[in-house]
């Protein structure tokens, strides 16, 4: 017994090891998170360059810029580097620093695994970028992989693609099974399902969608390769399959994914919002069961995203009221948290003014999703900007702008400094007016009839396309300013209290900033 | 903190701008376009429907939030409220939305069911996408009475690389546009030869995917005569963005005489191959061919984008033998984008591009070729297959 207990003496002293060694082998949860968000800051700066490639082309009608060869390779990476590289990992990362000390757990359920499905990640991600300097050029068949565009018609690099996916979604589903571990094993004594925080709710709900479609990504990429390597017609309907059928399953992983992309989100605002109002969350069972409700649904409206293949009556309209069904539990939460700061106390900190930023433009992008899930103006709005600026509203100034938002909010926590508040809120307000240039006229130029992915375009789509240009590389070039604000921080400033925000709750706000090395290690009591 | 109160405000100025700024130009170019069928318009008045109410819901909500954060905010030294439940509110504000929803999907409905209603069509063009073109051909029951051509993008490269000025239907206009009647019903089969595309006119508001070896069907009454425009709506490869489609909507009787003169044309097109053909006729009309078909991959230049698209220029293809490179125009090269131009082109339009390629591209072996292939070795060749 005593040997036991002498060894978490030792234990106790154990700070991070020293040099290089410490970010290869280290099962830190803290560490890894860091390392999460700084590779999912890497690939948010690249997938941005790609962005503004393609904004540049669209500045102006002709081909001005790049070839459009290479435009829809800039598409194609554009999307899967912002999905797979910026935006999943940058809420891994923050599930790695805050779940464990969110729920009063000294790290994560299972760290080794950690320390692997994060070091996939920038082998996964440099092989998928690899693929732009091959021979024949990188994937030029859109996100989205349409067979047979992206089998019989691609160039070859998109094997590596494909590996590259299986190796992106096998850290996922680690990254999942370690944050579900981690939260139904490890919270402190007293910590009941319906007490925990609601981001460790939304990650928990986020977390088992992921293992329930990365698999079947994968299984569609595998099907692909099978297709393109050895002989079989998977999607080909001169060899008995069928094209469609890629698109069935691409987006019963690619609705859920959506969700995944957003629900962490939810948690992140679902703390914010209280606590800059100094009022508790309202209506905390009801977010949890919105946010169940939602995730379930997922599974059911994969194929609004296909409504132009020729479906029949039947099955258009069942897709389309259980898209329809989903605007009830997302209106809960909007409604909850306009409660919440109904006769608040409000201040409006940078985490705030991104809060509340999050709150308006997911609205308004999610009032577009409930136009896009009318199946008959869908004919009129499928595939054009229209739909570019539905996603982008709830992808941007929705999950960015909450990654953003926690990022600030817990910035104190991890540097122990207060961040600049000054230019914190130049980078809101610049991000803001940038998303909103870019992403806004693109409502317009999609219902006057602009396709989407085209290289290209007709003369009265101009002035649109020359605003939201403008407006990316505001909104891209404002974000050099958040990596100075994050790297000041680092280096110093204002110290932290361990509270930070006066209207903070939650166990990650007792432990002094910045947390040390190792937090919990004896579990604090919830009551 | 003043900064805060100009939050919500320019959002909801930006709102007011939306709101006022779409009625008001719905044919400027900022809205959808109500256009000129019933189904378009009930399409049109559905989404105009749906947008107000979104409009009502964001009035309330944001209302809401903007009142908030006026009069809720800690420099105004007011104390925090405790309340943080309400089972009655949450029950509200579930039911609310939910008949809001129920009184969308009743008109959605309505429409959709109206658009499947595809039967009693009085003519059928069969529209089938390539990479990236259109072919329009008009189903008759008489298989020998049938027309069938192809719609190719007729914007100058110059205007798309900025050398000329450019026209007022930049990448809106075509060679041969789809010619079809008012006030018939007219019934579309969708196909594809190579990749999924999409076909797509927003004044018809019709859009359906063209998916290789499946059919899809629409229709329409186009209600107005016109030239209407569109284009391919789903991402086909290099030249999406290249493959427009124009659509001529002719009085009845306009259409008719123009059907029947199509008609002569292709029995006209069909003598065209009994004829000798010069080469200088073959190569000038190859060159034509080229520019419509091949040069999307292969390149004017004939370098093509390797290894995707494979040079023309210095392939050993251009002065080797005929048939070899017959067969590889014929049958297309399985796996690859190379399509089968067999069932595309007229033997003269093959016999003439196959000419062009090896007098642009095969100049080393110019010498030493011998004749220029003619139709007729091509109608030879084909009966053979």
């Amino acid at each position: 017994m005593s040997a036991v207990i002498d060894a978490h003496h030792d234990d106790h002293h154990h700070g991070p090891a020293k040099g290089i060694t410490r970010w290869l082998y280290t099962t830190n949860h803290k560490d890894i998170g860091s390392m999460y968000l700084w590779f999912s800051f890497i690939m948010f700066l690249a997938g941005g360059v790609m962005a503004l490639v393609i904004r540049a082309e669209l500045f102006q009608p002709g081909q001005s810029f790049v070839e459009p060869h290479f435009f829809n390779q800039m598409t194609t990476m554009h999307g899967l580097v912002m999905v797979f590289g910026a935006i999943m990992p940058a809420f891994v990362g923050l599930a790695n620093w805050m779940l464990p000390m969110m729920v009063g757990a000294p790290d994560m359920a299972l760290p080794r695994m950690n320390n692997l499905s994060f070091w996939i990640l920038p082998f996964a991600s440099l092989m998928l970028i690899s693929t732009l300097f091959m021979e024949g050029g990188g994937p030029d068949f859109g996100w989205t992989m349409y067979a047979p565009l992206s089998t019989t018609y691609a160039p070859d690099s998109v094997t590596f693609m494909i590996f590259a996916i299986h190796l992106l979604g096998a850290s996922s589903i680690m990254g999942a099974i370690n944050i579900i571990a981690t939260i139904l094993n490890m919270r402190a004594p007293g910590m009941t399902l319906m007490k925990m925080p609601m981001f460790v709710w939304t990650w928990l709900i986020t977390a088992y969608l992921l293992i329930a479609v990365m698999p079947v990504l994968a299984g569609a990429v595998t099907m692909m390769l099978f297709d393109i390597h050895f002989g079989t017609s998977c999607f080909d309907a001169a060899g008995g399959g069928d094209p469609v059928l890629f698109q069935h399953i691409f987006w019963f992983f690619g609705h859920p994914e959506v969700y995944i992309m957003i629900l962490p989100a939810f948690g992140i605002v679902s703390h914010v919002i209280p606590a800059f109002s100094r009022k508790r969350l309202f209506g905390y069972d009801s977010m949890v069961y919105a946010t169940s409700s939602i995730a379930f649904l997922s599974f059911i409206v994969w194929a609004h995203h296909m409504f132009t293949v020729g479906m029949p009556l039947a099955g258009q309209l069942f897709f389309m009221y259980a898209t329809m069904l989903i605007a009830v539990p997302t209106g809960v939460k909007v409604f909850n948290w306009i409660s919440t700061m109904w006769q608040g106390s409000m201040t409006f900190e940078t985490p705030m003014l991104f809060a509340l930023a999050f709150v308006f433009l997911f609205t308004v992008g999610g009032f577009s999703g409930v136009m896009l899930a009318i199946a008959p103006a869908d004919y009129q709005y499928h595939d054009t900007y229209f739909v570019v600026a539905h996603f982008h509203y709830v992808l941007v100034s929705g999950a960015l702008f909450s990654i953003f938002c926690a990022v600030y909010y817990w910035l104190p926590k991890w540097t122990g400094f207060m961040y600049s508040e000054a230019l914190g809120k130049l980078h809101f307000w610049l991000s803001f007016i940038g998303v909103n240039l870019a992403f806004f006229p693109m409502h317009f130029s999609g219902l006057a009839g602009m396709p989407r992915r085209i290289p290209d375009y007709a003369l009265q789509f101009a002035n649109f396309n020359a605003w939201s240009t403008v407006g990316a590389f505001v909104f891209g070039l404002s974000q050099l300013l958040f990596l100075y604000l994050v790297i000041k921080c680092i280096r110093g400033g204002q110290k932290a209290t361990a509270g930070v925000w006066d209207g903070a709750e939650g166990l990650e706000w007792t432990v002094p900033s910045p947390a040390p090395y190792h937090t919990f290690s004896t579990p604090p009591v919830v009551k | 903190m003043t900064i805060a109160t100009r939050f919500v405000p320019s959002g909801l100025l930006l709102l007011a701008v939306v709101a006022l700024a779409v009625p008001a130009s719905a044919s400027s170019g900022w809205n959808m376009t109500p256009g000129v069928t019933e189904i378009s318009r009930a399409i049109y008045d559905l989404h105009m429907l749906i947008f107000w109410i979104c409009v009502a819901i964001g009035v309330v909500v944001f209302g809401a939030m903007l009142i908030s954060i006026i009069l809720h905010r800690k420099s105004r030294g007011v104390t925090p409220a405790t309340f943080h439940e309400s089972t009655k509110l949450e029950i509200v504000w579930t039911l609310v939305p939910l008949g809001i929803l129920i009184g969308m999907a009743v008109p959605a409905t309505s429409v959709l069911v109206q658009m499947y209603d595809s039967g009693g069509e009085d003519m059928v063009v069969e529209v089938r996408g390539y990479q990236w073109r259109w072919q329009y051909k008009y189903l008759d029951d008489d298989l020998n009475e049938q027309i069938s051509f192809f719609s190719n993008l007729s914007t100058p490269r110059e205007q798309i690389l900025g050398l000329s000025e450019k026209g007022e239907n930049y990448l809106l206009e075509v060679d041969n546009p789809l010619v079809i009647p008012i006030n018939r019903k007219v019934r579309f089969l969708l196909t594809s030869n190579d990749v999924i595309h999409a076909w797509w006119v927003p004044d018809f508001a019709l859009k359906r995917d063209a998916i290789p070896g499946f059919i899809n069907d629409m229709w329409t009454i186009v209600e107005e005569p016109g030239i209407y425009r569109g284009q391919c709506a789903e991402l086909c490869g290099i030249d999406h963005g290249f493959m427009p489609i124009v659509v001529h909507a002719l009085p009845e009787d306009e259409y008719d005489a123009w059907y029947a003169e199509q008609l002569q044309l292709a029995r006209l097109e069909e003598q065209l191959m009994e004829r000798d053909w010069s080469e200088a006729e073959l190569l000038a009309r190859g060159e034509e061919v080229y520019s419509t078909h091949c040069v999307g991959c292969h390149q004017a230049d004939g370098q093509g984008v390797p290894p995707v698209f494979p040079a023309l220029a210095g392939n050993a293809m251009m002065t080797g033998d005929f048939d070899v490179h017959m067969e590889v125009v014929y049958h297309g090269r399985a796996g690859t984008a190379m399509q089968a131009f067999g069932p595309v082109l007229s033997p003269v339009d093959m016999a003439s591009v196959m000419n062009y390629q090896r007098h642009a591209f095969g100049k080393a072996g110019a010498s030493e070729r011998s004749e220029p292939v003619k139709p007729k070795d091509i109608v030879t060749f084909a009966a053979a297959q």
